[in-house]
């Protein structure tokens, strides 16, 4: 046996017993194009942002089953994010501790800061519906990374969204008490909605439109089921058409925490 | 049938229909809401550098890490509740400093560098105390134990992982690596509880088998353990009387601050008033949710039984119908 059939045989068993092979392993990655490199990189900075803000969450969940709950979703994120900002063909840690605010290309849903346990929840639901809907397009994509990325995505998020449905179902149809918290938590998240499906002019990014139709019939199931309607909301604002390169305040501030330690030590090895 | 004693004086486990002595049933108890306090508690120091952690890899490893305390601490509430008490109640039993936790978090945790000394001496004295656990005399709690160590083990080695890679970076990583086991080092040490002259329950819990080895024995096994593990890192522990004694085939060792351990237990520690308000605040700040669930799933269960009687009441119908057609 050579050097390679050990490593072979190593890389067999770190997975041992789970039945795991990655079809990608080995394959030649070609060299990711402007448009991939640009909707990775939005998709990446998504989860990566949300990530952070559910990480927040940890130690002040309602129940511990919640913690573990959330953790997990802030964890599957955190991978997605991962595999994304790789296939951008940079540094993962380059992307995520040495870009300023003006350079993340995150919406503005997943950086405005956590407030009550119903806003948590329905930023969940709107965030999970918007991205299983369009994972599940990407799925089909013609990068064969991007397309196992989003497969794997599915999965996961989808659950992400049953678990953000169900809380929404409890809250909205439990007490009164909590009926009105989470209409205000909805009426807080839903002028971020718009951003999610502006045009980006990516010739790889699925059709806004589709992906609309698709999230307003399953988070018009969920509320409905929570006695809750979609608030009204005025016309578009200046905010809903931000481009991702337009951010809120709360971002940076946001950065300078996640940054902080990275930053403090240059040249120091992780 | 065996008796309790019969059970005990064979090695095997006491199950919770068993009889059982009630000091034994109480001892279990405080010791295992205990434990599972102090996975809740313990989240706190380390969780504060989830949001901070200076690489993404970093990142993942310690969130999973924390998830994974949460989850022992949902698996040890689940094995004292086969006790019968409710884990409601020792929430609040927690919060009102009636149950205590394991000291060593009423410390603060000041850089990056105390998660990895947390994961190698903490979770390493975490395992030398839990492991014998495994064979401990209450089945529940014994098998909770074999999947918590697993877990504990596989923190330590992320934790040592981490402090090699921090040793092989610059010389401010190392300073801090270094600052981070003088801080460390003696609250470790004290994780084990008093010297045994000074430990009123280890001779109960040991004829119960409850415990396998005494506080000052586990001590010196982590000690033991452990000095090694420093030369390999490249780290000084912080004790001028740490030496190789031949003749005990053990390392000598100075005395811990007892007196700062009976203060940091009886509340006077750096963290403690900050650890009880923080887990105070969520629970409190949760209060509406966990009503919210329990109007919902009363209401769901109401519609479920309305739902049940009405297609009673339509086959109960269906029923006559048919009857009337046949006669």
């Amino acid at each position: 046996m050579g050097p390679d059939d050990d490593t072979l045989a190593a890389d067999g068993h770190w997975a041992f017993g789970t039945g795991f092979s990655d079809p990608l392993s080995g394959l030649p990655m070609p060299p990711a194009g402007a448009d991939l490199a640009a909707l990775c990189l939005a998709l990446g900075d998504d989860a990566l942002i949300m990530s952070h803000r559910l990480q927040e969450w940890c130690t002040r969940a309602p129940e511990l089953e919640d913690e573990v709950a959330l953790a997990n979703i802030a964890l599957d994120l955190l991978g997605q994010a991962r595999l994304l900002l790789a296939r951008t063909g940079r540094d993962e840690d380059e992307l995520a501790f040495r870009r300023g605010a003006g350079e993340f290309r995150n919406v503005r849903l997943a950086e405005v800061p956590n407030g009550d346990f119903a806003h948590l929840v329905v930023r969940l639901l709107v965030f999970s519906t918007w991205r299983l809907a369009l994972l599940t397009r990407l799925r089909d994509s013609d990068d064969e990374a991007l397309a196992a990325i989003a497969a794997k995505g599915v999965k996961e998020v989808a659950y992400h969204r049953g678990y953000a449905a169900r809380w929404t179902i409890r809250l909205g149809d439990g007490t009164a008490h909590s009926h009105e918290r989470t209409r205000q938590a909805l009426a807080a998240v839903w002028p971020l909605v718009d951003q999610l499906f502006a045009a980006d002019g990516n010739p790889r990014s699925p059709d806004p439109a589709d992906l609309r139709e698709e999230f307003d019939a399953v988070v018009g199931h969920v509320l409905a089921e929570a006695t809750l309607t979609i608030p009204e909301t005025a016309a578009e604002t200046a905010a809903e058409r931000a481009s991702r390169d337009e951010h809120t305040g709360a971002l940076a501030v946001l950065l300078e925490e996640m940054q902080s330690v990275a930053r403090a030590l240059p040249g120091a090895t992780w | 049938m065996s008796t309790f004693e019969e059970v005990i004086a064979a090695d095997r486990r006491i199950e919770p229909r068993d009889a059982m002595p009630d000091a034994y049933r109480a001892t279990m108890v405080r010791q295992i809401a205990q434990h599972a306090h102090s996975e809740i508690i313990g989240m706190q120091p380390e969780g504060y550098w989830i949001t901070r952690a200076p690489s993404l890899r970093r990142k993942a490893i310690l969130l999973a890490k924390v998830q994974d305390e949460a989850g022992h601490g949902l698996y040890l509430y689940a094995a004292a509740e086969t006790l019968g008490v409710d884990r409601a109640e020792l929430a609040e039993r927690l919060i009102d400093g009636r149950q205590k936790y394991s000291s060593i978090f009423n410390y603060p945790t000041l850089g990056y560098a105390d998660v990895g000394v947390i994961g190698w001496l903490v979770d390493g004295a975490a395992i030398c105390n839990q492991v014998p656990l495994c064979r401990s005399s209450y089945g529940p709690y014994a098998r909770a134990m074999i999947r918590v160590c697993k877990e504990e083990s596989f923190h330590q080695r992320q934790g040592y992982e981490l402090l090699m890679t921090m040793m092989r970076g610059t010389a401010a990583q190392r300073e801090l690596v270094q600052e981070s086991v003088d801080r460390w080092w003696w609250p470790s040490l004290m994780m084990f509880g008093p010297p045994d002259g000074d430990s009123p329950n280890t001779a109960r819990s040991m004829a119960w088998k409850i415990k396998r080895h005494t506080n000052d024995e586990l001590r010196q096994r982590f000690v033991d353990m452990t000095v090694p593990q420093a030369g390999r890192l490249g780290v000084t522990l912080p004790d001028p009387e740490l030496r190789w004694n031949a003749e005990r085939g053990h390392h000598d060792f100075g005395t811990p601050d007892w007196d700062e351990l009976k203060r940091v237990i009886q509340g006077d520690g750096p963290c403690n008033a900050e650890r009880v308000e923080h887990r105070r605040r969520a629970h409190e700040d949760g209060a509406w949710v966990r009503e919210a669930a329990t109007a919902h799933a009363a209401k769901a269960a109401r519609a479920a039984e309305a739902a049940e009687a009405a297609r009673a009441a339509r086959a109960a119908e269906a029923g006559r119908s048919t009857k009337e057609e046949v006669a």
